[in-house]
């Protein structure tokens, strides 16, 4: 009997398909990969070293979507096990005690002391004081100077980071080379002596070990301080932003794979068939399009939220009810901006169908389903790969947006947005609480800025204009 | 020319319905009139007569689309979808939950919204597009490549970092403008400067990208050449010749901006306590008050549509090539 349930929420199916058809994917495409046009996004530095940082996220992301629930110690007489109510993930296992709350309110980053002097009672009397911070006072011997206790950190995380490297590495090199030793022998070269035109693998290397080390150094230093402070009610802020970027990935991703269906069909339909079927589809386009985004987004996660007041009884737990409205957020999004992805699709099929080779289909007596899916849709691929990597950043951005206006994710949900929100009022302090504030910025800005380099490589790579 | 404008004007008429079904669609038939009041009435401690009594005094007690029990022509108009949706066609916004005439709002409202969306507008446009010409003039050297990575990293960058930055660097710390607020007439220069500011920056790094892939695909082509031949200097070029013929794709830029001037302002006109249209819709947005909200949504594609046709006009005064027919 395992000592916990599982959970799989409605996001977390539909991001493991997501993952799944992507590994499945490359390993039935790895002969022709070698060719492919996208795998020059890799010969290039900055490709390689941000498709690394992306992957960093979505490893992040992924752990985060390992839901499941604990067994509680308490059993009913009847010796049946309960679980708790409460959802956690392998990400949040990995983190504790970090996801509970611990200190009574705002702390500094690194600090060992409360933020603000606390009412104590001396000898009968109101002494104002600093109060020590609970969790470092676990973990720190007192009277340590903090410069000196981090650098001590640091240099204890080293061991792991090389340990890291060198399994992960190793794997890594395994599954490329397949086990070959020319291959492996290869490799090795091309790291010391990089190739003009080959895989940046070096520029993998150094990202990767970058990465490695500063995701351990962030772990063993939260084991002891506060990184990036708490917030009002004395919440770790390193850990709240830690689990936002399942939020944001989650956006970034699902809404581009729910409206591609959409896009796919309508344009393909549009633009290969024209007439009567091309009026409607571009009517129904039009019509979307000419509705500002924002609100219409706005009003349909309104009319969702009064649907979901109407249906509270569906849901078990308030993350299963925070999870449902992230889908159906990212549901709204893609059926807000299909729009202009059904455009350019519509467009290029206009343009495919003229071509010598559909004719020749057309005159041989090929159904039309099969010169859709044979000669259309595969050059289609370049526009809907772009667009997938184009959207990403920009829907990680409009999350933050969305959940100040109110119409995001749930308020009770970690998310980029819910942390500006709720901390955007601090600057205003005296003195000036910063730090959640800093932390969502900065974890949001690596995260859309990897996403934007890598989307403008995937771009001069695809695009046909610049093939050559 | 006008026989293309009416014919475009017409043409708009289905889309709006269709706008307009569509939000019926979401606001009255996913949720009930009876959901609705529910919402504004509280669920805890509501009587069936008092949901009964909102629902008709909002007058949401009529049919949806058919009413047979009127007569003549009052069978389609004595509707809830006639009553409530195609009224909008008439500007005739009706009252928002709070009893307050949206039409008369909106009219009010409208002036801080372009006191701040047009300085914001032609300032981050002439900006945006000088630091373009600038990139191409340096093509090729460091000054462009390290160009394009500060634009990467600027839309890298949260809109609300700006405003949140900006409001306490400029604000509190220096003390250079007003936090947030508003006044009618020309002190509202002090409070407009700020915002303006910041959407200006905000929109530098997608803006000139933009403009730099424009101006790169321009400065290929034959014109360029023969201007160079003829010896003319590449500021010339540029900033006469190149500008001149990037006109097009500049005007469809500008003019796709404007429906979604709607969402910037929307952000700054609320973080700056601006009594512009945005801040009136998120404010609705949060009391979820529909009827306003179905208001800016007509008003946004009316809008939209509205921009579309002048891009049209606008191509025939650049490029006497076009002709609309």
């Amino acid at each position: 009997m395992m000592p916990f349930k599982i959970d799989i929420l409605w996001t977390d199916a539909v991001f493991f398909v997501l993952l799944a058809s992507i590994f499945i994917l490359i390993f039935f495409q790895r002969k022709q990969m070698k060719h492919a046009r996208w795998t020059q996004v890799f010969k290039n530095k900055v490709g390689m070293s941000s498709a690394v940082v992306l992957f960093f996220y979505l490893c992040i992301a992924f752990l985060d979507s390992l839901h499941f629930r604990p067994e509680l110690s308490q059993r009913l007489p009847n010796q049946e096990t309960l679980y708790a109510t409460q959802v956690e993930s392998v990400l949040d296992l990995i983190l504790s005690p970090l996801d509970v709350q611990m200190e009574t309110t705002y702390a500094a980053p690194f600090a060992t002391t409360s933020f603000a002097e606390e009412p104590h009672l001396v000898q009968g009397q109101v002494v104002y004081d600093f109060e020590p911070l609970r969790y470092t006072a676990e973990h720190i011997p007192p009277d340590t100077p903090t410069l000196t206790e981090i650098s001590h950190i640091m240099r204890a995380a080293l061991p792991m980071t090389g340990l890291l490297t060198a399994v992960t590495l190793v794997v890594i090199f395994f599954l490329v080379t397949l086990g070959s030793p020319t291959r492996i022998k290869a490799l090795f070269i091309r790291i010391i002596r990089p190739a003009p035109r080959g895989v940046c693998w070096r520029t993998f290397m150094i990202t990767w070990v970058l990465m490695l080390f500063l995701c351990t150094t962030l772990y063993y230093l939260s084991r002891h301080y506060h990184i990036f402070g708490t917030d009002k009610i004395g919440q770790d802020v390193f850990y709240q932003a830690v689990k936002s970027i399942r939020t944001g990935v989650m956006i970034g991703t699902l809404t581009t794979l729910v409206m591609l269906p959409f896009a796919l069909l309508m344009g393909t339909l549009a633009g290969y068939f024209r007439g009567v079927i091309d009026d409607v589809i571009q009517y129904t386009y039009t019509t979307l399009s000419s509705i500002p985004s924002i609100l219409l987004i706005a009003a349909s996660v309104l009319i969702l939220e009064v649907f979901m007041n109407q249906h509270a009884q569906w849901f078990a737990s308030t993350a299963a009810r925070a999870d449902a409205r992230l889908f159906a957020l990212c549901v709204i999004l893609g059926l807000t901006s299909w729009t202009s992805l059904c455009r350019l699709i519509r467009a290029e099929t206009l343009k495919l169908r003229e071509l010598d080779y559909v004719l020749a289909a057309q005159a041989l007596g090929v159904r039309n389903l099969m010169i859709i899916l044979k000669h259309i849709f595969p050059n289609l691929l370049h526009i809907i790969l772009i667009t997938i990597v184009l959207d990403f950043s920009g829907l990680v951005l409009a999350e933050a947006v969305l959940s100040y206006i109110g119409v995001g994710v749930d308020p009770s949900m970690q998310s980029f947005g819910n942390m500006i929100n709720s901390a955007r009022l601090e600057l205003a302090r005296e003195p000036t609480v910063w730090w959640p504030l800093a932390a969502a910025f900065i974890f949001m800005f690596v995260l859309v800025l990897a996403a934007n380099l890598f989307a403008d490589t995937v771009r001069d790579a695809l695009d046909p204009r610049k093939a050559g | 020319m006008w026989a293309y404008i009416i014919r475009r004007i017409l043409y708009a008429i289905p889309i709006l319905i269709g706008v307009n079904l569509l939000t019926f669609l979401l606001f009255f038939v996913v949720n009930t009139p009876q959901d609705m009041a529910v919402v504004h009435l509280g669920d805890r401690y509501v009587t069936q007569e008092a949901i009964d009594r909102w629902i008709v005094t909002n007058g949401y007690d009529k049919p949806t689309f058919y009413n047979p029990k009127a007569q003549g022509i009052d069978k389609i108009s004595d509707t809830l979808f006639y009553q409530q949706s195609m009224r909008l066609f008439t500007f005739n916004f009706g009252t928002s939950d709070t009893g307050r005439e949206i039409g008369h709002d909106i009219s009010e409202r409208m002036w801080p919204s372009l006191a701040l969306a047009i300085p914001s507008l032609l300032l981050g446009l002439g900006l945006n597009v000088i630091l373009a010409l600038l990139m191409v003039l340096f093509r090729g050297t460091q000054i462009d490549t390290w160009g394009v990575t500060i634009c990467v990293a600027l839309m890298s960058i949260s809109g609300l970092f700006f405003i949140i930055t900006g409001q306490y660097v400029l604000a509190k710390l220096f003390k250079w403008v007003p936090i947030s607020g508003y006044e009618s007439g020309l002190s509202a220069i002090k409070f407009l400067a700020l915002p303006v500011l910041v959407s200006v920056i905000a929109g530098i790094g997608s803006g000139v990208r933009w403009y730099r892939t424009l101006f790169l695909e321009e400065i290929n082509k034959d014109y360029v050449r023969t201007a160079r031949a003829k010896g003319l200097s590449d500021i010339a070029i540029l900033f006469k010749h190149v500008l001149k013929n990037a006109l097009i794709p500049i005007l469809t830029g500008v003019v796709v901006l404007i429906p979604s001037l709607f969402l910037g302002s929307l952000l700054l006109e609320s973080f700056f306590a601006i009594p512009g249209l945005g801040s009136y819709t998120i404010d609705a947005i949060r009391a979820q008050d529909f009827a306003i909200v179905r208001s800016m949504v007509f008003l946004g594609s009316v809008l939209y549509i509205l921009g579309l046709l002048l891009t049209d006009i606008s191509y025939t005064l650049v490029d006497p090539r076009v002709r609309l027919n």
